[in-house]
């Protein structure tokens, strides 16, 4: 019987039944545990390299062929997964955590705080990403380190919209108007009645934006901002690769497939808790 | 209508204003000295101070600000420290190709993925839904740079039928229509996924509101319920949704003018930041910003057609 | 030309979903003749909107299915007809207004033009004389200046107006049968009665036959010459107006009527409660679908479902209290 269940199956089933959040999550997890895993499930070191075998396409020794500089295509591709999942994951987190907040604040104290906060977002969006990341990479320097952080500043503003546009309609809400007819404080409000209500959408926005930031990331690299050579990055390899795109165009459709398909299994992941959270928030 | 549109103007300004103050903040932030940018790493310091002073670089920064809107307003862009030329010149040659590659790609987008994304709402659950879904979502996943790359392969390796490279000469039609070919389809292909995504999920939303059950109570037709009482209403969240994914259709353009070697302002702004002719820069990017808030604008706009919900004022 | 207008029997509509089969309208039978208006009364989820929904076709089709029974309209099955022809019906032979005018008026369009729709559809009307029907409506609804308020937009009207220009929108094309779904419902108590009042008066002179649901006992009493009170997907009792309220004969129906609140009551007396819940209708209760909120209830309610059979002359029962063989247990 239904009931039997406690709230945590019952989610865990919804997401097993749907196939989209199944498939999403399954290749997103196999891509993370790439990343983690790189140093052992890598064939060659992605530095190494072999005059002799440049150029190559797929043999029983290097799968995936190798590059300009005799590297191994396929270990270039497995660790720079790791910058991509980092770069992307970190940056989404920072813009997740300094964005919300500032949206919760803006929408929750409302007046000059709330004019100043949405003012400075609605001038930052009126750059595009890619834009505005350039812009700052070129100012803060192209190291991970800043690129987590430029990329996180981008971010920012998109997480602040979604915080403050989800607080205003809570708050009107009865439950909170109930809390605050009780005398319960300010932040109390935020953290334990709004927050898990908006913790949701967040989850949703969070996973997918996860996928903007690896294509920014991407996007900067190929551009030639990115993390520098030779650390391998996926950006880094398709730029490489479009210059003997004739002869050996394996190194820029590989790399660039992975990104495809890392991007693809955050949108299905971010698409298929969507759709598990929605139905509940609008009632059968 | 026209008193709206004209406020709505008016209401730009100062926010461009401020956009343009962050403009010239970041330029001025990047590390490196122009004048050492252009005269080379073993000019002389004299010459470097000389070339600053002409570049007006000395100058306290508020005074450099005051310069830098002024000269704006008279459209005067600068010079270029690194190339010599005057920036304006370099920006009307090349804005051209960035307005019909962009314009093109968001325009193409609405015309393919609208009728694709009511077809996926009305099929919903067959074949063709499932299809479509598949489609769209690699589309929103595909890095635009790569797709360019990917088409570049087709179309120089398999079928060597449109030009990879450049942009063409703008005044010859089918010249620049060939060019222009292969860059607007690596935009278009995604904005059209974009848009049959949220054509797909607003008429699917649509459909479940009580006025369309009454519309179909007064014995209305399907086809017109789907098309005069769906799909105007339909269309709101999916214009202002789009006109924000215009804006960063702008950004990935960026990225597809540099794979294509095509000239415009991305191509123009990256060269910019890696030579560091900020003159240049600045003004690349405050055109940029000039075109979102155009963008911005019309989406108003015309959501404002649409729904007459929105109160003039 | 026969007395009937609708005879809908045996009519089942069923809803399949992820968690079972809701039986929403199990077996409704009812009759309304030309010019009646017959109430029909219950509590939410008893099946009521569903029906009329049905006589419709309007029945969300994933996931709700109409599995059984007739609608026969002047004698042919509704059922029967193809899709074309039905939309010949709507809006023309028969109209339906619903409960919330706010969400069931299109916000993009004018209600001058959401009037003149099915004006022009089913009485082909050019345009002009369309706009002056729909002017004429509007006025016979009692709106104040209707050639200005045609051109307004929904939301620019209030409640009370909504729900005239909705009555308008359905009068348009002199329905026989109208059909309203809780119309003053979602209204406050003063508009409820002006619409109740045009209601009457529209119905005289179109001679209109209406089917009027409501959960409300005072509209009920107000408007109807029939009422049918219906539960759990069937239909429990069904009488003329006076029988009902005199002489109500199904528990439930005397429930109802005893939880009103009167003005003549004094403070001791607490109000009366039906004890327990509308059953879920994914898991109906065996046998009488009332029993487990029934005073009466005995073993025999438990086991068998009774039959909606005449007690009196046109004075319909379910309940075996009423049966001439099972009477003698209670």
């Amino acid at each position: 019987m239904p009931t039997e269940m406690t709230q945590r199956q019952r989610m865990w089933s919804a997401f097993m039944r749907n196939r989209t959040a199944l498939v999403g999550g399954v290749l997103a997890l196999l891509v993370v545990l790439v990343a983690i895993f790189a140093p052992f499930i890598s064939p060659f070191d992605p530095l190494e390299q072999d005059s002799y075998f440049r150029l190559m396409g797929g043999s029983s020794k290097h799968w995936l062929g190798t590059d300009d500089f005799g590297r191994d295509v396929l270990s270039r591709i497995i660790w720079g997964s790791r910058v991509s999942l980092l770069i992307g994951a970190i940056s989404v987190a920072l813009g997740m955590l300094a964005g919300t907040a500032m949206g919760m604040v803006a929408g929750y104290f409302r007046g000059k705080l709330e004019s100043l906060i949405m003012r400075s977002v609605d001038i930052l969006m009126c750059f595009p990403d890619l834009i505005l990341a350039i812009a700052v990479t070129a100012a803060l320097g192209s190291n991970l380190f800043n690129l987590i952080i430029t990329i996180g500043i981008v971010m920012t503003p998109r997480f602040a919209r979604l915080a403050h546009g989800s607080l205003l309609s809570l708050k009107e809400s009865e439950y909170v108007l109930a809390a605050q007819a009780i005398g319960v404080k300010a932040p109390r409000i935020i953290v334990r009645h709004i927050f898990p209500n908006i913790f949701g959408e967040l989850l949703v926005a969070g996973t997918l934006w996860i996928g903007v930031a690896i294509r920014l990331e991407a996007n900067l690299a190929f551009i030639g901002l990115g993390v520098q050579p030779p650390t391998p990055t996926w950006g880094n390899m398709i730029r490489e690769g479009v210059d003997v795109l004739i002869n050996a165009p394996g190194i820029s459709v590989y790399s660039g497939l992975s990104i495809l398909i890392t991007i693809l299994s955050f949108n299905l992941l971010g698409d298929g808790i969507r759709d598990m959270i929605d139905p509940k928030l609008r009632g059968e | 209508m026209f008193n709206y549109a004209v406020r709505r103007i008016l209401q730009s300004i100062p926010i461009l204003f401020i956009v343009l103050t962050l403009v010239f903040l970041i330029v001025r932030i990047l590390p490196g000295d122009p004048a050492v940018a252009a005269l080379g790493d073993y000019a002389s310091k004299e010459a470097v101070n000389a070339l600053r002073e002409k570049m007006g670089l000395n100058a306290p920064l508020w005074l450099q600000y005051i310069r830098f809107i002024s000269d704006l307003f008279r459209g005067d862009f600068g010079i270029s420290a690194i190339t010599g030329y005057p920036v304006s010149t370099q920006i009307i040659r090349v804005l051209p190709y960035t307005l019909e590659l962009t314009f093109s790609a968001i325009l193409l987008g609405y015309i393919f993925g609208v009728p694709l994304g009511i077809s996926a709402a009305i099929r919903r659950n067959t074949f063709i839904d499932y299809f479509n879904r598949i489609f769209s979502l690699i589309g929103l996943s595909v890095p635009a740079f790569y797709l360019g790359i990917l088409l570049i392969l087709v179309f120089s390796i398999k079928f060597p039928l449109f030009p990879v490279v450049g942009g063409g000469d703008i005044t010859n039609l089918s010249d620049n229509l060939r060019h222009l070919f292969l860059p607007a389809l690596s935009l278009a292909l995604i904005m059209t996924a974009y848009i049959t995504r949220m054509t797909r999920s607003s008429i699917l939303d649509i459909l479940r509101e009580d006025y369309v059950r009454t519309a179909r109570s007064k014995g209305v037709a399907d086809r017109i319920v789907l098309y005069k009482h769906v799909l105007r209403n339909a269309l709101i969240p999916i214009v202002a949704l789009g006109g924000l994914y215009a804006v960063v259709l702008i950004g990935s353009s960026v990225m597809v003018e540099i794979v294509f070697s095509r000239p415009g302002l991305g191509k123009l702004m990256v060269g910019a930041i890696k030579q560091r002719d900020y003159t240049t820069l600045q003004s690349v990017m405050v055109l940029y910003t000039v075109i979102v808030v155009v963008i911005n604008l019309v989406t108003d706009l015309v959501y404002k057609l649409i729904d007459p919900r929105i109160k003039y004022d | 030309m026969s007395d009937i207008l609708l005879e809908v029997k045996n009519l089942k509509t069923y809803f399949y979903t992820d968690e079972g089969v809701a039986k929403a309208v199990d077996g409704m039978d009812f009759v309304i003749r030309r010019g009646e208006t017959l109430g029909m009364i219950g509590e939410s989820g008893c099946g009521k909107s569903v029906s009329a929904l049905s006589i419709m076709q309007l029945v969300a089709s994933p996931p709700g299915r109409i599995v059984e029974g007739e609608i026969l309209f002047e004698g042919e099955d509704l059922l029967k007809k193809t899709p074309s022809e039905v939309k010949k019906i709507r809006g023309n032979d028969i109209s339906m207004i619903f409960q919330e005018p706010m969400t069931s008026l299109n916000p993009v369009f004018t209600i001058g033009n959401q009037i003149m729709e099915p004006i022009i559809l089913h009485q082909k009307l050019d345009k002009e004389k369309a706009r002056k029907k729909a002017i004429e409506m509007l006025d016979m609804v009692g709106m104040s200046s209707p050639e200005k308020q045609i051109d307004n937009y929904p939301h620019q009207l209030s409640g009370g107006m909504r729900q005239r220009a909705m009555i308008a929108m359905a009068l348009s094309c002199e329905p026989k049968l109208l059909i309203a779904d809780e119309p003053t419902t979602a209204l406050d108590v003063t508009i409820q009665a002006q619409i109740l009042e045009l209601l009457k008066k529209i119905r005289e002179e179109i001679g209109m036959a209406v089917m009027m649901i409501t959960h409300d006992l005072a509209v009920i009493a107000e408007v109807s010459d029939n009422v049918l009170v219906a539960y759990a997907g069937k239909a429990l009792e069904y009488a003329d107006v006076k029988t009902i309220f005199r002489e109500p004969k199904h528990p439930y129906t005397q429930a109802l009527y005893d939880s009103i609140p009167r003005l003549t009551d004094t403070k001791k007396r607490r109000l009366e409660v039906i004890p327990g819940m509308v059953p879920n209708p994914l898991e109906f209760p065996p046998g009488c679908r009332f029993h487990p909120r029934c005073k009466f209830t005995k073993s025999v309610c438990k086991e068998e479902e009774p039959e909606l059979e005449e007690a009196n002359n046109m004075h319909k029962v379910r309940c075996f209290i009423y049966d001439e063989n099972k009477a003698g247990l209670f």
